[in-house]
């Protein structure tokens, strides 16, 4: 297969205004099948935005979205449910897709909350709620992943569980991951590209070349710049299932 | 079998519970009781309509009703006015020219208050047709626009970015909306079809759960209500729709003895 066939989405020089403001402007990205690209950038960079203009959520946009698939699963920064509607877990799986329970219990189990299926949404604490919305988006097997801080109000643990699990995810379906965090430590290991967003891409690369690059740094400050490249330092072996510990 | 007056009422009020139960859930989850309402007065231009140029009643008031819809559309996108406001210029302004241009036409006998509230005596064969008929078909076509329209209700984002064109789901439903007052005009009346529509639903709401067994309570709940308030019509030679809605009520008032005790805790 050519590059070309692997992308599932592309922004090209893409951005958004809104009432004469620009909320972000001229973004060109791609991501492809089995590759995780990750948006940093501070509150207010526009992450967010670009990662509803690569959904197709807004219409009247600059530049323009190519997007080749239509198997996509979304896990929003904000969601407002409206608690007067009766819906339980189980309900809120299928609600793009009809799904058998096989697959709902796997992906409800793989975030941990298959205890919580027959719960009533509105009683779900945001952590909870979160597993929930990560459940429903890699339940569907989807090609495109995007996923607008994924892990917000998990406990640390979890955290890092949720990490592993969408790295895993993006080996085991070689779905393509558009990822939006702000933490920096744990993005870093799993990322093919960083995209840094300041209302336009400031820089992007490879989590390394990002690091060293000025921008980024004037952006977050030297310790950022560190963490990076400790991350570089700590991750020259991998661990495998048994224990052992394997040269990259 | 169909001679009988009370025997037709009863079968068309059956049909009209069938569609009335979902779509109502519909109008509480998505919050469009004014909506509804806003719809329902304009109606009342649809009949005078249909008595000018002698046209079939349920027809000239899809038309009408679609077209009120597709002018608030406009006028949302158009004015700063906020939507409530544009609700009642809408509702009331419609009622009143209907109103007026009835006061013109002085040569037809007009029943207000069957329009207004309902006649089980206006009910023919041809109206049982157009309730089964249409009744039906916007079954139907709710059943296929389902996923899209209920996933938008619960997130529109999800859905549009999942590609499941919640814009479209949320035209049709609109014109799914006005075909339901049309066909059931002359049951309820103009004025009590929002309560045909969103008490129903609101007592199914108090016992369920999820939304597929609120539909079916719903549906339950319409069609109780109109059999219940067909014989008291009947009996007591009452207007038939504040008798199906009364009767709803009754039923809605029976329902909050079952809330379930999450949404006591939370309160």
């Amino acid at each position: 297969m050519s590059t070309d066939q692997n992308i599932l989405v592309k922004l090209n020089d893409a951005g958004l205004q809104l009432n004469n403001k620009w909320l972000v402007k001229g973004v060109s990205l791609q991501v492809e099948k089995g590759k995780i690209v990750t948006l940093i950038g501070p509150n207010g960079s526009g992450k967010s935005t670009t990662a509803k203009i690569a959904l197709g959520i807004y219409k009247k946009i600059d530049g323009s979205v190519e997007k080749y698939t239509n198997r996509v699963g979304y896990v929003p920064q904000k969601i407002s449910i409206d608690w007067t509607l009766p819906l339980r877990v189980n309900d809120f799986m299928m609600l793009t897709e009809s799904l058998n329970k096989e697959t709902i219990d796997e992906a409800l189990s793989l975030t941990g909350v298959i205890h919580l299926k027959d719960k009533n949404l509105g009683d779900l604490s945001g952590g909870e709620f979160q597993r929930v919305l990560l459940a429903r988006a890699i339940s569907k097997k989807p090609d495109l992943l995007v996923l607008d801080e994924p892990v917000q109000g998990v406990d640390f643990t979890g955290e890092i569980a949720l990490y592993e699990l969408i790295k895993k995810i993006s080996d085991e379906l070689s779905c393509g991951i558009l990822l939006i965090s702000h933490d920096l430590h744990t993005v870093m290991s799993a990322t093919d590209h960083v995209v840094c967003l300041n209302g336009h891409v400031c820089c992007s690369g490879s989590p390394i070349d990002v690091a060293k690059n000025n921008e980024y740094k004037a952006l977050f400050g030297e310790q950022a710049s560190q963490i990076l490249s400790r991350y570089e330092h700590k991750h020259d072996h991998i661990h495998t299932d048994e224990g052992e510990i394997k040269k990259n | 079998m169909f001679d009988d007056f009370f025997i037709r009422a009863l079968v068309a009020g059956i049909g009209v519970a069938f569609v009335t139960g979902p779509l109502g859930c519909f109008v509480i989850w998505r919050r469009l009781s004014y909506f509804g309402d806003t719809l329902a007065h304009s109606a009342l231009l649809g009949v005078t309509l249909a008595f000018t140029m002698e046209f079939n009643i349920a027809i000239s008031v899809f038309i009408i009703s679609s077209m009120i819809a597709l002018i608030l559309i406009q006028l949302q996108k158009k004015t700063n006015l906020p939507g409530d406001a544009l609700l009642g210029l809408l509702a009331h302004s419609s009622l009143a020219v209907g109103l007026v241009v009835i006061g013109f036409l002085t040569f037809i006998r007009f029943d207000i208050m069957g329009l207004l509230f309902g006649d089980i005596l206006a009910v023919s064969v041809d109206d049982l047709l157009i309730i089964w008929f249409g009744g039906g078909l916007i079954l139907l076509v709710l059943k296929l626009i389902w996923k899209p329209l209920f996933a938008s209700t619960v997130n529109y984002e999800l859905a549009e970015a999942e590609g499941l064109n919640p814009d479209r789901a949320k035209a049709i439903f609109t014109i799914l909306m006005a075909a339901i007052i049309a066909i059931s005009i002359k049951m309820v009346g103009l004025l009590l079809i929002t309560g045909m529509l969103i008490i129903p639903a609101a007592m199914a709401r108090n016992l369920s759960s999820s939304p597929q067994s609120m539909v079916i309570y719903s549906i339950i709940g319409g069609l109780l209500s109109v059999i219940i308030g067909l014989f008291t019509s009947l009996e007591f030679n009452t207007s038939s729709g504040p008798s199906i809605i009364t009767a709803a009520l009754l039923l809605f008032i029976l329902s909050l003895f079952k809330i379930k005790k999450s949404i006591k805790l939370k309160n």
